[in-house]
């Protein structure tokens, strides 16, 4: 068969490379433009090669900052993962709850992300905060904005409370395409409540669960929003994560060499870590797809 | 292995049935010999799945008591009923090696590891997977993963019944052959009671020592192969079994005899039927000949399907079908006779029996 070539035919991609052009490939560039150069404003720029990548790769505030970020998604997937897939297998498989418990777990999801931080802000405040006043008449001495420890509970107690509800509902989702018939193989097999869960539920579920993984991941890595209106990254520099620290030094400090040698930093870091998921996502799905043919 | 008998039992899916069209299961009263091989057969929808779910315990019925060997295990749970069940679609523990899938229901119960090795080896030569034990069982084919649902059942040696709920349904025709068989051949050798659920009539009639005819959430009939087909009970059991299945013609009753239109059929001795009764003959096409004397018909289609022919007719404005051998000439004024062995009388729907 004759193929046609008609040079016609990029006309038509040409909107789609206009578009990424401008909003990622332009900027992205702009980025690299400044994080190799020096610039005093008026629009003077002088070369400085990786300067700013040394700058940043020797500083504790960037170590530490990426740290923080590690260990933020670290607790939250440990805490949502596993809430998420207890709540998951706890809610009902027919019957009016469905559509309610659907709708529960939707809530927190519609929320846009600085209406949660503020909510949280106000929830927590000792002077009129539900949440603060509580504690406080319990003798619980509670301050996010004083102490670290409370302040980091409050953005994981948020973000939990924030991004729980996608978990359960990929989960819900795995969970509901399991064929009756399985259930009852296992009652007849004699199967207790965790083999269940151990043979039947959990690998019907892995697929939704690493996509989960992934996108709980992500996020949390880039989490700026919520922590930025609760805690604006403090006190001190303790609930300063990558985003935050990229926005004070760019906007606040107006050090935009370091800023976007930074950006470009923490670009490769969520590309690499993309990747890595990426990859055993795939494989597990080649594993599974290629070989089962029943 | 244990008898199991089904005392008036009735279901519905709605918890409030009012009429018996709410009913799944009409009544159905029947004892299942021990070590018998049952087919359950009927369309899509009749109460099959539902009666076999009702053995198995998975669901309890509305109404009546389920008894095996004479104990009621009405309130028991699957798990304590001592059952296998071998469903349409495989149902394997992906993660789980070949092996391990056998073992599952025994290290379950606390069997001790040893007699699971001895039990679940044995297994794996008689379902002929031995090579395959220690692989994933998700790679495996369909038929495979069906074996090892029937190997998980069989495994348990002191199960009391095995069901099966259409088994072979995802299975390549020409595996279905091969399994089938080595069911026939398994259950000879440990003897187990085994109801067979499908609505397949050839799986049914191959595989059964008796065929139970399902028909609206009731038995229409049960009986050997041969009975289901010489003396269907009920006018459905005369359509569903045979292929073409069974003629089936409105008639006049008049003294001995039936009224076709403007044909006499004569009868052996005239039936106790109520005259208000919807009365109607019916005829398998293989007992009907074509020749130049009998009845006229109108032929309208001959089909050939390898060996013999199925000539389509009209029979006093009723459409008829008959089977003949393909080397029958088929006449240009054709008639057809009746063989009066293979003559039923149907009133409302169930056949009359003849007085003895």
């Amino acid at each position: 068969m004759n193929k046609t070539y008609n040079n016609k035919a990029w006309f038509f991609v040409l909107p789609v490379l206009l578009l990424v052009a401008f909003s990622a490939a332009i900027p992205l560039m702009t980025v690299v433009n400044y994080s190799v150069q020096d610039t005093f404003g008026n629009n003077e720029f002088f070369w400085a090669g990786t300067d700013w990548f040394d700058e940043i790769l020797h500083s504790d505030r960037f170590w530490d900052a990426l740290g923080r970020n590690l260990f933020f998604s670290f607790i939250i997937l440990a805490i949502e993962i596993p809430l998420g897939i207890f709540i998951a297998l706890n809610m009902p498989k027919k019957g009016i709850g469905v559509p309610v418990c659907l709708v529960l777990m939707a809530l927190p999801l519609l929320i846009p992300w600085n209406v949660v931080g503020t909510i949280w802000q106000v929830f927590g405040r000792v002077d009129i905060g539900l949440l603060g006043r509580t504690l406080a008449s319990l003798g619980i001495d509670y301050n996010y904005v004083r102490d670290p420890i409370d302040a980091w509970i409050t953005v994981i107690v948020m973000d939990v409370w924030h991004w729980t509800s996608l978990v359960v509902l990929l989960c819900y989702a795995g969970l509901v395409s399991i064929p009756d018939a399985y259930y009852q193989a296992a009652k007849i097999d004699g199967a207790s409540r965790w083999a269940v869960f151990r043979y039947i539920q959990l690998p019907k579920m892995k697929r939704v669960l690493l996509i989960a993984v992934l996108l709980r991941f992500m996020d949390s890595f880039m989490i700026y929003t919520e922590p930025f209106v609760v805690t604006g990254g403090g006190p001190g520099n303790s609930t300063t994560f990558l985003s935050i620290d990229l926005v004070k030094m760019a906007v606040g400090q107006f050090d935009l060499g370091p800023a976007a040698a930074m950006s470009i930093v923490y670009f490769l870091i969520i590309l690499l870590l993309s990747w890595v998921f990426y990859t055993v996502m795939t494989s597990s799905d080649a594993e599974e797809g290629g070989r089962d043919d029943g | 292995m244990a008898s199991i008998t089904l005392d008036q039992i009735r279901h519905a899916y709605n918890p409030n049935p009012v009429s018996d069209a709410d009913y799944a299961l009409r009544e159905v009263d029947h004892e299942w010999v021990d070590g018998g091989a049952y087919a359950l057969l009927g369309p899509s929808g009749c109460g099959k799945t539902t009666l076999l779910n009702i053995i198995s315990g998975l669901l309890h019925p509305s109404h009546g008591r389920i008894l095996f060997d004479g104990n009621d295990v009405t309130e028991l749970s699957t798990q304590a009923r001592n059952i296998a069940q071998v469903f349409q679609f495989p149902v394997i523990y992906d993660t789980m090696t070949v092996y391990d899938n056998l073992a599952f229901p025994l290290r379950n119960r606390k069997v001790p590891e040893a007699e699971v090795d001895r039990r679940v080896r044995e297994m794996l030569d008689i379902i002929d997977l031995a090579d395959w034990s220690k692989r994933k069982a998700r790679g495996l084919t369909a038929d495979q993963k069906q074996k090892i649902s029937l190997g998980r059942g069989l495994v348990r040696n002191d199960v009391n019944a095995i069901l099966f709920d259409e088994p072979l349904t995802v299975i390549d025709p020409h595996m279905k052959w091969v399994l089938r068989s080595q069911l026939k051949r398994l259950h000879k050798k440990f003897g187990f009671t085994m109801v067979y659920v499908t609505h397949d009539q050839t799986e049914a009639l191959t595989f059964a020592d008796k065929v139970v005819v399902m028909f609206e959430g009731q038995i229409v009939q049960i009986g050997t192969p041969a009975e289901l087909f010489e003396k269907p009970r009920h006018t459905f059991v005369g359509y569903f079994i045979g292929s073409p299945g069974m003629n089936i013609m409105p008639v006049r009753l008049e003294g001995n005899a039936v009224l076709l239109g403007q044909e006499r059929l004569d009868l052996v001795a005239a039936p106790s039927v109520n005259p208000a009764d919807r009365l109607q003959v019916g005829i398998r096409p293989e007992f009907i000949r074509l020749g130049q004397s009998g009845l006229p018909v109108t032929v309208t289609r001959v089909e050939d399907i390898g060996r013999r022919k199925i000539v389509r007719a009209e029979l006093q404005g009723q459409p008829i079908a008959a089977v003949v051998n393909e080397d029958t000439e088929i006449p240009t004024d054709a008639h057809v006779s009746f063989d009066p062995a293979g003559l039923n009388l149907y009133a409302n729907s169930w056949r009359v029996e003849e007085r003895a």
